[in-house]
């Protein structure tokens, strides 16, 4: 049960995107990530797929992959688009009862929120299919650096997420344990209805909280005697250099945020598919 | 030279009302360049003693000197040069790691110490042959057997390049397998690179190769000489909570029993040949 969930799965692969500068993927996503709040077109969405798409392609990472990472959000789709069709509200109702109608737009509405999920989703995930934690972690932590001017504590942001990516797995594995003792031992966690069940996590989450103490402790004596904190100056393993690679990514991504944006600004597709569609239905 | 030497040292926790002594005036040097296995049962005072050996706890009463450096000092810089140089190995390897690849992980403490990048790829490079784990590198740890976990974390302190190895029962939540991989990589250390290792342990058997053996028992040193001067005493070794490997009871019981066989064998050939003789 425990071991389906990979987080921050990574797709292991030999691709230009894998090897990409990761602070340059990180800036780039959240502009892909802010820009589609701003899309409202099928155009505007139709380039967004192109853009996962390619980047799936040169990412050699299989459709199959890019379409699992939907699946946690695949209720919530489902339920957003039943929601939007039959309370959008507007434009001429097709079929109406009690507050809920249907109309052309209603469905369009419905099938641009569920693209924008589903794109919101794909887009960060690419980004954990490509970037290994350790070049994730490294990544936040040289983005944060200016940070250090204000005595934020960057390196040690970094160190925490590094051990807490470190141990997820462990615990995982400890939780899948605990949970097989309890089970040995007669306990019921798989059945009854949903407060039973959440009733019956509790004796394996309190030996799963002592243990991850017990480990902090010894933890605590590794750091200090793998000399944390001892030089001010902290030099690093992984030096990031950015290459051609990434700015060929910048310039490619610029022309093509440049063309979302246009269309945002400029077009106006969508009437005219509107028109076009409620002419089909009226004629 | 001695590389660690420590004087009356005791150490006192405070549990409720009452004062539980951990260690008590253990007086003992450890020669640079040399093999010791420290014993004990559980609650011996083994662990507080590893501690402190290079200034993670500092001794209530007494003195521990790291290459005539006090452990006790407040000065930063020889706190960590006493533990750049004194690196310590605990008992559950997923424990001590802080990276999700492995040569990250060994990567950290020579970050830590400021090292030039490129000599920290080069010690990472090195740290991992001498372990034996080099085709690891970039692997996750989370796939890893404990032998070969452990193997890790040591990799992890020799790229710190200490010059004493401490290891606290780092073999005791291996299986057989794991600990003759550790036990192994321990040796050739000592043998080819010169390195002190200070382990500690509960299983007799993996005092066979040390040079020292001293075995510690309510807080005290109860014994300090050879292993076979250790083996060919069952009475301290029971009196000490411990066991004697297999072969060593065999030849014990043998000799007990009236017959010409030497105590304190330790090696399966040994005791073979030692049965054949027999009339």
């Amino acid at each position: 049960m425990m071991k389906d969930v990979s987080f921050g799965q990574y797709y292991p692969a030999e691709s230009g995107v894998h090897r990409m500068d990761p602070r340059f993927k990180l800036v780039l996503m959240l502009f892909y990530v802010v820009l589609i709040f701003f899309v409202d077109t099928f155009v505007g969405y139709l380039a967004y797929l192109a853009f996962v798409l390619l980047m799936t392609g040169l990412a050699k990472v299989p459709l199959r992959t890019l379409l699992r990472s939907l699946s946690g959000v695949g209720v919530m789709v489902i339920f957003i688009s039943i929601i939007n069709v039959f309370f959008y509200g507007g434009g001429e109702p097709l079929w109406s009862w009690w507050v809920m109608s249907v109309s052309v737009e209603s469905i369009l509405h419905a099938l641009k929120m569920a693209l924008r999920i589903m794109l919101l989703v794909m887009g960060p995930a690419l980004l954990t299919f490509t970037t290994t934690p350790t070049a994730l972690t490294d990544g936040i932590e040289s983005l944060l650096s200016p940070l250090k001017l204000i005595k934020f504590p960057v390196r040690d942001v970094a160190v925490i997420m590094s051990i807490a990516l470190r141990m997820i797995p462990t615990l995982m594995e400890e939780t899948d344990r605990i949970m097989m003792a309890q089970k040995a031992r007669g306990a019921s966690i798989d059945t009854g209805n949903i407060f039973r069940r959440i009733k019956a996590l509790v004796p394996v989450l309190v030996p799963l909280f002592v243990g991850a103490f017990r480990r902090a402790e010894e933890l605590a004596f590794a750091l200090d005697s793998r000399c944390y904190n001892a030089s001010p100056k902290r030099t690093r393993y992984r030096i990031l250099k950015p290459g051609a690679r990434d700015a060929v990514a910048v310039l490619a991504f610029a022309a093509w945020g440049t063309f979302v944006i246009l269309s945002i600004v400029l077009f106006d597709f969508d009437t005219m598919i509107y028109n076009a569609i409620s002419a089909a239905i009226g004629g | 030279m001695q590389a660690i030497v420590l004087d009356k040292v005791s150490y006192q926790y405070q549990l409720d009302d009452t004062n539980l002594v951990a260690v008590n005036e253990v007086s003992l040097s450890i020669e640079e360049g040399s093999f010791v296995v420290l014993l004990g049962a559980n609650g011996s005072g083994k662990s507080t003693l590893a501690k402190m050996l290079n200034g993670l706890l500092v001794p209530s009463s007494g003195e521990v000197r790291v290459f005539d450096e006090l452990t006790s000092c407040e000065e930063d810089e020889v706190v960590y040069r006493i533990r750049s140089r004194v690196g310590e190995i605990f008992q559950n390897p997923d424990n001590q790691m802080v990276a999700s690849v492995i040569e990250d992980d060994v990567a950290f403490g020579p970050e830590n110490l400021g090292i030039p990048h490129e000599e920290i790829v080069e010690r990472v490079d090195w740290a991992l042959r001498a372990v034996g784990m080099e085709a690891f590198r970039s692997h996750s740890p989370s796939k890893l057997s404990g032998g070969q976990k452990q193997r890790v974390a040591i990799a992890g302190i020799l790229a710190m390049r200490p010059k004493v190895l401490v290891l606290d029962e780092s073999t005791a939540m291996l299986d057989p397998r794991g600990r003759a991989e550790v036990m192994g990589v321990l040796a050739q250390l000592n043998k080819n690179e010169g390195m002190t290792v200070v382990h500690i342990t509960h299983h007799m058997d993996e005092c066979v190769a040390a040079d020292r053996a001293v075995v510690m028992s309510e807080g005290r040193v109860v014994f300090d000489g050879t292993p076979k001067e250790l083996f060919s005493d069952p009475a301290l070794v029971e009196r000490a909570h411990l066991e004697l490997p297999p072969v060593t009871q065999v030849a014990t019981l043998l000799h007990e029993s009236g017959l010409p066989v030497a105590l304190g064998i330790t090696d399966r050939e040994e005791l073979l040949e030692a049965i054949c003789r027999l009339k």
